[in-house]
């Protein structure tokens, strides 16, 4: 009797350190609260036509996280996806113009790109070492002004039908019925992706690279080429959640703005360390995830969405505080 | 106390966001409006209650659009709405290096960040381009401020030491922060012409715009009051708070509805992001139904309208602007539509209006032109005429008589 008296106890010791430890548990809490929240305030966010159009809007953001979450835990930042989703959805607008027949090869177009992109941010920071934030910030504006010269200041063009097909449409295919949006899909073979890759040694040396990169350096790995990796999986993911967002709205001259600081918003709620070799990838995805639900919380509560990047700037300093708080005890 | 720390850093860093929020520039010639009592001493931030809300403009405007407008009606860019003229004489063959033809016409342009000024911009050059063969233009001096008031602020500057333009254009980022700049050109004894967003000065030339912001935010809240039965839900969606046309158009729009028994369940920011407004809406639409949809600028519209396609719910009565695919959707859809209209076409009048002026013809002092919108009986019209143009394109361009017609605008 007492034993079992004892061990509840203890568990629920366990379970009250695990929750406010700022990990992963803390935030699969706030999401959970969040989730109550909007339910309470508008029950109908529950039915399961309301949480997959969550799911849909909130798959971009998840996609970002994770490749976001490659280049964080090992050490780095990658500023470059916000500007990166826009220019792919721009360029996959200007290049197929509604044209059907075109929709393969410019996705092949984009993925190339995309990775070309990653490249030259992983071999700028590990080879030139001049520090990611830097480089990334560089790519950002480079991306920004390029595509703005390329097009003449406004976005041109019109994506396919079959191109917006991902983002947009899911199975069954009947509008306003319960239907799995395939961008929920594509989130899922990602996150599952990502979490096989964590295991693999790769993964493992990643985490070791952003603890001490000398150390891992010492241990034969080659940190250059990890972080590289990094990159090329933050600029690929980035194009992915390009195709999401492109298909969820079509083209707009705001596509991909500010979607940088939501993703590494969503990776620091997660808990996983600025600095790198701390965190995991399913915490990032669920720190995607609480602050989707966070900005349609602030949204049934009637709050300007002017609001949302105050809340990211006091989320990210007070996730990090938070974090800093655990590193010390 | 860690945690304490930690609530400490945010509590600041808030606090800082906030401090930093209220520094946006704001038009500082603000007439207090009419009606204020002194029980409102805290007005609105934004619709008919608010600081941005004039009645006396909001009266002039909604009665100018019944105004049948002075010049040649397949010219709406050359006709003008009650003009009071004033002489150009003092500017004819005289000023700047060059007599005669070969002018050189200098404009300072705010940016082309969205495809209405993108639009506009190609049929300012096509403009140009004529006026060049014919002689009259030899040099077109242009830059672009990127949406940087500073920069605006240099390149205007930097015209004025030049010396040598016989005209300087300008399309102003803001309407305080410009002033100045715009009045250093006045004194320089170069003509000016100002156009689209205005400035607090009167020393141009000549000021030429749409009719404007409470037209086009009335026109659109008339037409769902028109359109939908007492009681009926309207969702409005606005760009962004604290632009005086956009304000306007708000503002305006909000007057209308709170005259009238339509029931304005929201009142969302969305930056014109594509992504936004559709999340919006969809949120909008599981929370009930949504009659009416009143956007102040088109951009986005075809997402808004999306989430209704998914949600499977019937479409409402819309809102949109004279933007292509926003034309496209309405012609596909066949739902209740108004396509409002903030002319493009006024890209073009401010280069004839230099030429005018180096002629020594007179100019309307202000030079108000029609704003018309893009009703059910025209849609037809204006998809045929503009079958080839890329989807961000609008309709009242007004650029079909040029001779860069239409590869200009098809090949942007």
């Amino acid at each position: 009797m007492t034993l079992t008296a004892e061990t509840s106890r203890s568990t629920a010791r366990q379970w009250r350190e695990r929750l406010l430890s700022g990990g992963s548990w803390t935030v699969l809490a706030l999401l959970v609260v969040v989730l109550v929240v909007i339910v309470v305030i508008n029950p109908s966010f529950a039915e399961p036509v309301s949480l997959m159009a969550f799911a849909k809007k909130a798959a971009p953001l998840v996609v970002l996280a994770v490749g976001q979450y490659f280049v964080i835990v090992s050490g780095e930042f990658d500023l470059s996806v916000g500007s990166l989703v826009g220019a792919q959805v721009v360029i996959a607008a200007r290049l197929m113009d509604g044209d059907e027949a075109l929709t393969w090869p410019v996705l092949g177009l984009m993925l190339v790109f995309g990775l070309l992109v990653g490249l030259v941010n992983g071999l700028v920071t590990t080879l030139l070492r001049v520090p990611s934030f830097i480089t990334t910030l560089g790519m950002m504006l480079v991306l920004f002004g390029a595509i703005r010269l390329w097009t003449g200041g406004a976005p041109t063009g019109a994506l396919s039908e079959s191109f917006r097909v991902l983002g947009r449409k899911g199975f069954p295919d009947v509008p306003g019925q319960f239907q799995v949006p395939y961008a929920l899909l594509v989130a899922l073979v990602v996150v599952g992706f990502a979490v096989l890759l964590m295991r693999r040694p790769f993964g493992r040396s990643l985490v070791a690279a952003g603890d001490n990169a000398v150390a891992t350096a010492y241990s034969g790995a080659s940190v250059w080429w990890l972080r590289t990796r990094a990159f090329l999986l933050s600029s690929f993911l980035a194009t992915v959640a390009a195709v999401l967002i492109g298909g969820f709205a079509g083209v707009t001259a705001q596509v991909g703005q500010g979607l940088e600081f939501m993703a590494i918003t969503a990776v620091v709620l997660g808990g996983v360390a600025l600095g790198g070799g701390r965190g995991t990838v399913v915490a990032a995805m669920v720190g995607a995830l609480a602050l989707e639900a966070l900005f349609t919380l602030f949204n049934q509560l009637a709050l300007p969405s002017t609001i949302r990047p105050a809340v990211q700037g006091v989320i990210i300093i007070v996730a990090v505080a938070y974090a800093a708080r655990r590193r010390r005890t | 106390m860690r945690p304490i720390r930690a609530l400490l850093a945010g509590t600041a860093a808030a606090g800082l966001l906030l401090l930093t929020a209220c520094t946006t520039d704001a038009p500082t010639e603000q007439p207090p409006a009419a009606e204020k009592s002194a029980a409102e001493e805290e007005p609105a931030e934004s619709g008919a209650e608010s600081e941005w809300f004039v009645q006396e403009d909001y009266d002039r405007e909604l009665a100018q659009r019944d105004v049948e407008p002075e010049g040649p009606a397949d010219q709406p860019w050359l006709q003008a709405i009650e003009p009071e003229y004033v002489d150009t004489a003092d500017f004819a063959g005289e000023g700047g290096t060059s007599e005669g033809g070969d002018k050189t016409l200098c404009f300072s342009n705010a940016s082309v960040s969205n495809p209405w000024r993108v639009t506009g911009w190609i049929t300012m050059q096509q403009q140009v381009e004529v006026l060049q063969e014919e002689g009259v233009i030899g040099e077109f001096r242009v830059s672009d401020a990127a949406d940087d008031d500073n920069k605006q602020i240099s390149d205007i500057q930097a015209f004025v030491e030049a010396g040598d333009c016989d005209a300087i254009v300008i399309s102003p980022s803001t309407t305080a922060t410009l002033t100045p700049a715009v009045e250093a050109a006045c004194e320089s004894g170069t003509p000016v012409i100002v156009f689209d967003r205005g400035v607090n000065t009167d020393c141009m030339v000549t000021f030429i715009h749409p009719i404007g912001g409470y037209a086009y935010g009335a026109v659109g809240a008339e037409f769902l009051v028109d359109n939908l039965d007492p009681g009926a839900t309207v969702l409005a969606l606005r760009i962004l708070p604290g632009v005086d046309v956009l304000e306007h158009r708000w503002a305006a729009a909000d007057k209308v509805f709170s005259e009238s028994d339509i029931d304005v369940v929201g009142v969302e920011f969305t930056g014109g992001d594509g992504a936004k407004i559709k999340d919006l809406v969809t949120q909008y639409l599981q929370r009930g139904e949504i009659d009416g949809i009143w956007m102040d600028a088109g951009d986005g519209a075809v997402a808004a309208v999306e989430a209704f396609e998914d949600a499977g719910q019937p479409y409402p009565v819309f809102v949109g602007e004279d933007e292509m695919s926003f034309l496209r959707k309405w012609d596909e859809t066949g739902m209740t539509a108004i396509g409002n209209v903030y002319s493009n076409f006024q890209w073009r009048t401010p280069i004839l209006a230099a030429q005018m002026i180096w002629a020594g013809e007179e100019v309307p002092s202000e030079w108000v032109l029609p704003q018309e919108p893009v009703v059910q009986e025209d849609l037809a019209d204006f998809l045929e005429a503009n079958a080839d143009m890329p989807s961000l394109h609008y309709a009242k361009f007004g650029g079909e008589d040029l001779p860069g017609y239409p590869e200009a605008w098809t090949d942007r």
